[in-house]
């Protein structure tokens, strides 16, 4: 099948031609980085988790979001998701290579990384996070692939799939878990150390990552020749409306307990984040920006008038996938290492060549996705021909 | 189904031999332009010292391997001599043993790792010249 | 002769393939096989002078400091023995420091109150890991790069590290330096004695290990005239248990469970 996707339109090449110029760049200055050392990024002593950290959180739970469309189809037998539930298993793939080169590009000694394997240490977090990562990853690309196969050879999935396919429904909600452990159980990281954390993950993931999904479809409706179909994408706005609410539910139950409880180092992270801490507050406006467009998109998400519009819901996904992408890719991180633990407030501000390498990234991401997209789009042309 | 014919026969030939040519390139570049074995130096002190810390062959074949085990003895488990099957000690230290004699890193070391395309990082932390202060 | 150093090296290579942690058994497999009237076996041993512990710790007697000035030569005992690079660039962000001087409210944030006695408040306090029975540090590691040993230390093993800062994130105390770049030429004048670090590692006081191995105590204890005792936590008797009876001490954020071996005599 991947013959599929050296053919394309102009277009199609085009665009996959500026995303390798895109990836390009942000690689030279990768290995700028691999010169120098990360003291090219804004990382410090005191927050030594940055922007890289942040995006791999945050594209976790895109991953993990997958799952939203394969428990309805596999479990509930939901027909409708059948047409584009492989749209939710490629994305995963995108997303978790993505987070494996985040991953990678924030190591010191990147040469050293098998080091994990050569000493595994089941006592660390991290080593689970490789293993669930890789798993998933592996999972998304097998599934996907034997299904799509299935599909345009037009012959019954084999069946040692399906194992495989259930399998990957408790292994989703693994990826966004195992990573919010990473922080969770650290102590002395009084913004992280909640048993919340795991739950809320998990619930900015399925409001991002079908939102995020709801747009791809209704960009391939726009620029291809396959319809994913107006009730598969407003299946999917319903799911973001609960995931987003459960989203902000979950941050003010996090609000109610710190705030009343009053314990100085949970608090002092949040009044960073929000109204800024000893004049510092780099990240205030962004966190109120996250809030409000949180909120707008709750209320066009929540009334069926407005959900049911597609212009709007574009709007509403677009307000989802930025807000929570400011929550989880800008404060989650940084906000947990503001104040230090010694209470010195030193704040944190990616520079140029560490966004230009998230961005190549990003664009690495992007051209993974592309390439199985247009596989899958293809495939879909050709069975309905 | 069932297909004999080879489509694109020339193009796929062509394909191998250019692909063929590419992955031996190292080779045929490289042929008849074999660099002589370097011919490592030794100091007056090694010279006078006859023996290292094993034979000199396994000291060839195997400091690698050794220095290895002394790293992680050292750092791991805070043990620091080494008494070899002579019954001689020594302190497992790169810095403080091995170039103690062997002073000479230039001629004795970087020699024959440039010849065999090893880069080693060691001396990115240990002192390449502890005699020398810097 | 050659049958005798092929056997040797395969004793090398056979230890270092199956990893030190499982060498013993080989170790001992080849103890077991002796040719000639030579010693059949290399051995791996400590230093009979070493110093040893099950859990080395530190009582730090503040009453005996009066300024940041009485600080500065422990300080500088340590990082110059270190070779800890002096960032003065970008401080603030690639700061690397394993002994190092801060208030009261920054060392103890989780003591000082509202209405702190005037000395207190304005003496420096040393700070430094603190060598934790129950380190968290240990626990992120994903490669065992940073590990607690027998004796109670906690180390860091920079060959290994693979430069994840987990560890930073998991030190409660900020004891953690990472090398955002290569430290050396930050290095004023370099102690031959011992290493240096690369870029991307993670780097923090090693109670100095490397003197206890040949007998000495920890640079900055020698250097504190008295004011900082060094000894066995475990053991009874030794004399920084001595001063931990006839003393009132404080640890930082004994609330967290980490168990700091570093006690301070206020």
């Amino acid at each position: 099948m991947l013959e599929t996707a050296l053919k394309g339109n102009k277009g199609y090449y085009r665009w996959m031609a500026a995303i390798v110029a895109v990836i390009g760049v942000g690689f030279a200055c990768y290995l700028w980085q691999l010169k120098d050392g990360l003291g090219i990024t804004g990382m410090s002593r005191d927050v030594s988790w940055g922007f890289y950290i942040a995006q791999f959180t945050f594209l976790v739970g895109v991953a993990a979001s997958a799952v939203m469309l394969v428990i309805p189809y596999y479990l509930h037998n939901y027909k409708a998701f059948g047409k584009i539930a492989i749209l939710g298993e490629f994305l995963a793939v995108a997303s978790v290579s993505m987070c494996l080169m985040f991953i990678l590009a924030d190591l010191g000694q990147p040469m050293r990384a098998l080091n994990m394997i050569l000493h595994p240490t089941p006592g660390s977090v991290l080593f689970w996070d490789m293993i669930v990562l890789n798993g998933y990853l592996f999972l998304n690309i097998v599934i996907g692939w034997k299904v799509l196969e299935a599909e345009r050879n037009e012959v019954m999935v084999a069946g040692w799939v399906k194992p495989l396919i259930y399998l990957s429904v408790p292994w989703a909600v693994s990826i966004h878990t195992v990573t919010a452990f990473l922080y969770c159980g650290l102590p002395g990281r009084g913004f992280w150390l909640t048993a919340i954390l795991a739950p809320r993950f998990l619930a900015s993931a399925f409001a991002a990552g079908p939102s995020l999904l709801i747009l791809l479809c209704l960009l391939i409706r726009k620029i291809t020749n396959f319809d994913p179909g107006r009730e598969q994408i407003q299946s999917l706005a319903k799911i973001v409306t609960y995931a987003i609410i459960m989203n902000v539910f979950f941050f003010l139950c996090e609000v109610f307990v710190v705030f009343y409880s009053g314990i100085p180092e949970h608090m002092d992270h949040f009044k960073y984040l929000f109204v800024g801490l000893h004049g510092h507050g780099v990240l205030v406006p962004w966190m109120w920006t996250s809030m409000g467009l949180m909120a707008l998109a709750i209320l066009l998400l929540v009334n069926p008038a407005t959900r049911k519009d597609e212009s709007v819901l574009v709007v509403a996904c677009i307000c989802v996938f930025v807000g929570t992408w400011i929550d989880k890719g800008l404060g989650m991180i940084s906000g947990g290492f503001v104040p230090n633990p010694l209470h010195h407030v030193n704040e944190y501000v990616p520079t140029t060549p560490e966004i230009v390498i998230a961005i190549g990234i990003y664009a690495t991401g992007i051209f993974i996705l592309s390439v199985l997209f247009k596989i899958v789009v293809t495939v879909k042309e050709e069975v309905s021909a | 189904m069932a297909n004999n014919k080879m489509y694109d026969k020339g193009k796929i030939v062509a394909g191998l031999v250019i692909f063929a040519v590419m992955i031996t390139f190292p080779f045929w570049f490289n042929l008849g332009k074999a660099a002589p074995a370097p011919e490592l130096k030794l100091t007056e002190k090694a010279k006078a010292a006859k023996e290292c810390v094993l034979e000199k062959a396994e000291m060839k074949a195997g400091h690698m391997q050794l220095l290895d085990i002394w790293r992680e003895k050292v750092v791991r488990e805070g043990s620091r001599e080494y008494v070899n099957t002579k019954g001689k000690t020594y302190q497992m230290s790169l810095s403080k043993t091995c170039l103690d004699c062997h002073s000479n890193k230039a001629e004795f070391c970087d020699r024959c790792h440039d010849y065999a395309s090893v880069n080693p990082y060691c001396w990115d932390c240990h002192i390449d010249n502890p005699k020398e202060k810097k | 002769m050659m049958q005798s150093s092929r056997r040797n090296f395969l004793k090398i290579a056979g230890l270092s393939a199956v990893g030190i942690s499982g060498a013993k058994p080989v170790l001992d497999a080849f103890a077991a096989e002796g040719h000639g009237d030579e010693r059949t076996e290399f051995e791996i041993r400590k230093n009979e002078k070493a110093l040893t512990a099950q859990q080395w710790g530190m009582v730090i007697d503040t009453r005996k400091f009066e300024s940041a000035a009485d600080l500065e030569p422990l300080i500088e005992a340590c990082h110059s023995l270190h070779n800890v690079p002096h960032i003065d660039e970008n401080k603030v962000r690639h700061e690397v420091k394993w002994i190092w001087e801060d208030e009261y409210k920054h060392v103890f944030p989780t003591l000082a109150g509202k209405f702190v006695d005037e000395r207190t408040e304005h003496l420096p306090f040393l700070a430094l890991c603190n060598h934790c029975e129950n380190p968290p540090c240990v626990r992120a590691c994903p490669t065992k790069a940073t590990f607690k040993r027998e004796d109670g230390i906690v180390l860091m093993d920079f060959h290994r590290c693979i430069g994840c800062r987990f560890c930073m994130a998991a030190c409660p105390y900020g004891s953690r330096s990472f090398n955002f770049k290569d430290p050396r030429p930050f290095i004023k004048e370099r102690n031959p004695e011992f290493p240096t670090r690369m870029k991307g590692v993670v780097e923090k006081c090693n109670f100095c290990a490397e003197r206890l191995a040949v007998g000495k105590k920890p640079a900055c204890v020698e250097a504190s005239n008295g004011a900082i005792a060094f000894g066995d936590m475990n053991d009874p008797e030794s004399e920084v248990r001595e001063l931990l009876k006839s003393n009132y001490t404080i640890r930082r954020k004994k609330g967290l469970g980490t168990e700091p071996a570093v006690y301070y005599i206020v």
